[in-house]
């Protein structure tokens, strides 16, 4: 195929312990580190690896927000993909538009595959993927964890709650990514300094004529709740009898 | 009034406990109708047990040979063509239904409301964000449909006994071939399904190896407890990817969950957050997962668990 779309949204850090405002209007985002989700550096490993093994010509990487998600764009273009978009959008877009958004991209590039994370860490929402992939009336497989080409067709190992699940997708076609899929490869400082290079192509959410529909409101934020502090006991016999204590042996 | 649509999680012969945690949370809506749509090869035996739950009004079977191993693909413009009439359309937040309800919202022209924890009103509902860090309320917007996947471990299956009607449908939806089911594989256990077992055992990383899982296996069997593991232990190729626990895996709430050899990472305790008793036992005293536990043991885990598995 020529074209591979990678979707990649940046996230508060996976190791970041995220804590809600005092006022209750959102988390704590300030001075925190932020990075790319990590299920769409697996989307974006999986596209490069397929690059490299010849069945695709061209990794473009996609994001949509403020310009600060010009960092996690280029850390994707230093990681090997071939040229970045930004849609540039104020706040946080619902995700609908986000889909919306996509799919305009999507016709004006024909990708042979778009390859996003199954869930963004921040909003867990598990959604963006099979969202686009209905709207583009396109297959999807969510949760990969192996993926094989064989032409105009893949063949997609599903992690499920049942076991692994293998389907078959017609491409084009929207694959999210599950952790054991791959591991994504390290940024090495020269391509640090090439990545500055490539280019990254920046529009707005309404150049691409997409209004941010109705949004789901949000808010108040919580903490929450905590559970009560235990007990330590000696050893297995006190645990024997604490569990006894409690009816549960 | 809330009329709300359930789409039934089921393997062709039973229904998932899933589904009627689902309709639980359905019923803390005021006023709500329920009905359970059971999309299915042959769907009598699930119907005829769909029909037995409590608050549910109507069962709608959807008979199709397509919907022998159902993909979202496939079973998306089925539900939307039944959507009509509905304000809600729930199904249970499992790898079925996240893979579903998204595509369904988007068909409808809808944001989805993931994982409802509680219900806060017709429209309005809790649910957890950053791996259960944050709790946020969400209220959808006037006017539209509500699609929404409902987070089983907040809630308790409702009861059986009644006798809804069972109406079949036969709906007129040209179906997409361009995706095609293969195979499942599962792992054969005997043990108690992890999600809705009372006491689930889990290991982590420190189990080791393989051969360590005897050691986690030989006290669930002898508990009648399902087995989980963290990330770590699945990653590490220890355990199959259906026993993880946690953020991207299952979230559980048996009444006892032993943690041995998990330190506790945000993403793994997410997934027990709602257990009844937490108990730990892992050799390092600083392990987080010791903050969340209601009984903890610092020990080897090598030396305590069959000791353990013998004294009870």
């Amino acid at each position: 195929m020529e074209k591979i779309l990678v979707g990649l949204k940046r996230v508060v850090d996976y190791n970041v312990r995220v804590r809600v405002k005092s006022d209750g209007s959102g988390v704590e985002t300030d001075g925190v580190k932020m990075s790319i989700n990590p299920f769409d550096e697996i989307a974006l490993e999986e596209a490069l690896q397929m690059k490299e093994r010849g069945d695709a010509s061209e990794v473009i990487v996609i994001s949509i927000g403020t310009p600060d998600a010009q960092q996690q764009l280029r850390t994707g273009l230093a990681m090997g993909a071939d040229r970045a978009i930004l849609i540039l959008a104020d706040g946080k877009p619902d995700t609908l538009s986000c889909v919306r958004a996509l799919l305009e991209i999507i016709n004006r590039e024909s990708p042979g595959l778009v390859m996003l994370g199954k869930q963004a860490i921040d909003d867990d929402n598990n959604q963006t993927g099979q969202m686009l992939a209905a709207l583009w009336d396109r297959p999807q497989a969510t949760s990969a964890s192996n993926i094989e080409l064989n032409g105009d067709t893949a063949r997609v190992t599903r992690e499920v709650d049942a076991g692994l699940e293998i389907v078959d997708v017609d491409l084009p076609a929207v694959i999210t990514t599950d952790l054991r899929l791959n591991e994504p490869r390290y940024v090495k400082l020269p391509d640090i300094m090439k990545a500055k290079k490539k280019p990254l192509d920046e529009i707005g959410l309404g150049d691409l004529g997409i209004e941010p529909g109705a949004a789901l409101s949000e808010g108040p934020f919580e903490p929450p709740a905590e559970r009560q502090k235990g007990i330590m006991v000696e050893d297995v016999q006190g645990l024997v009898s604490a569990l006894k204590e409690r009816g549960l042996v | 009034m809330a009329k709300i649509l359930i789409i039934a999680e089921h393997d062709g012969q039973t229904l998932n406990a899933g589904t009627a945690k689902t309709v639980a949370c359905a019923a803390t809506i005021e006023g709500a109708e329920i009905d359970v749509a059971v999309f299915a090869e042959n769907s009598a035996q699930v119907a005829a047990e769909a029909a037995t739950l409590e608050s549910v009004s109507r069962v709608i079977a959807i008979d199709n040979e397509a919907n022998k191993n159902p993909q979202a693909a496939t079973l998306a413009p089925q539900v939307v063509a039944l959507a009509d009439g509905y304000s809600h359309i729930f199904g249970p937040s499992s790898t079925f239904g996240k893979d579903l309800l998204p595509r369904v919202a988007a068909l409808l022209g809808v944001n989805q409301v993931s994982d409802i924890m509680s219900v806060e009103g017709e429209r309005t509902f809790r649910r957890p964000i950053y791996a259960g860090n944050a709790i946020v309320t969400v209220e959808a917007p006037a006017g539209t449909v509500v699609v929404a996947t409902v987070r089983a471990a907040s809630y308790n299956a409702v009861g059986g006994g009644n006798a809804a009607s069972i109406e079949s449908a036969s709906l007129e939806v040209a179906l997409p071939s361009h995706t095609r089911f293969v195979e499942v594989q599962s792992g054969v256990s005997d043990r108690p399904d992890l999600q809705t077992a009372a006491t689930v055992v889990a290991g982590g990383r420190a189990v080791g190896s393989v051969e360590g899982f005897d050691l986690i296996n030989a006290l669930a069997d002898k508990l009648g407890a399902g087995v989980g593991a963290s990330r770590a232990a699945v990653d590490a190729g220890y355990v199959a990817n259906d026993l993880q626990v946690g953020q991207t895996g299952k979230i559980i709430a048996p009444e006892l969950y032993i943690a041995i050899g998990i330190s506790g990472a945000i993403q793994h305790v997410t997934g027990i957050k709602d257990a009844g008793t937490i108990v730990a036992i892992n050799k390092d005293e600083e392990a987080p997962i010791f903050e969340v536990a209601d009984i903890g043991l610092v020990a080897d885990l090598f030396a305590v668990v069959p000791e353990l598995t013998d004294a009870l």
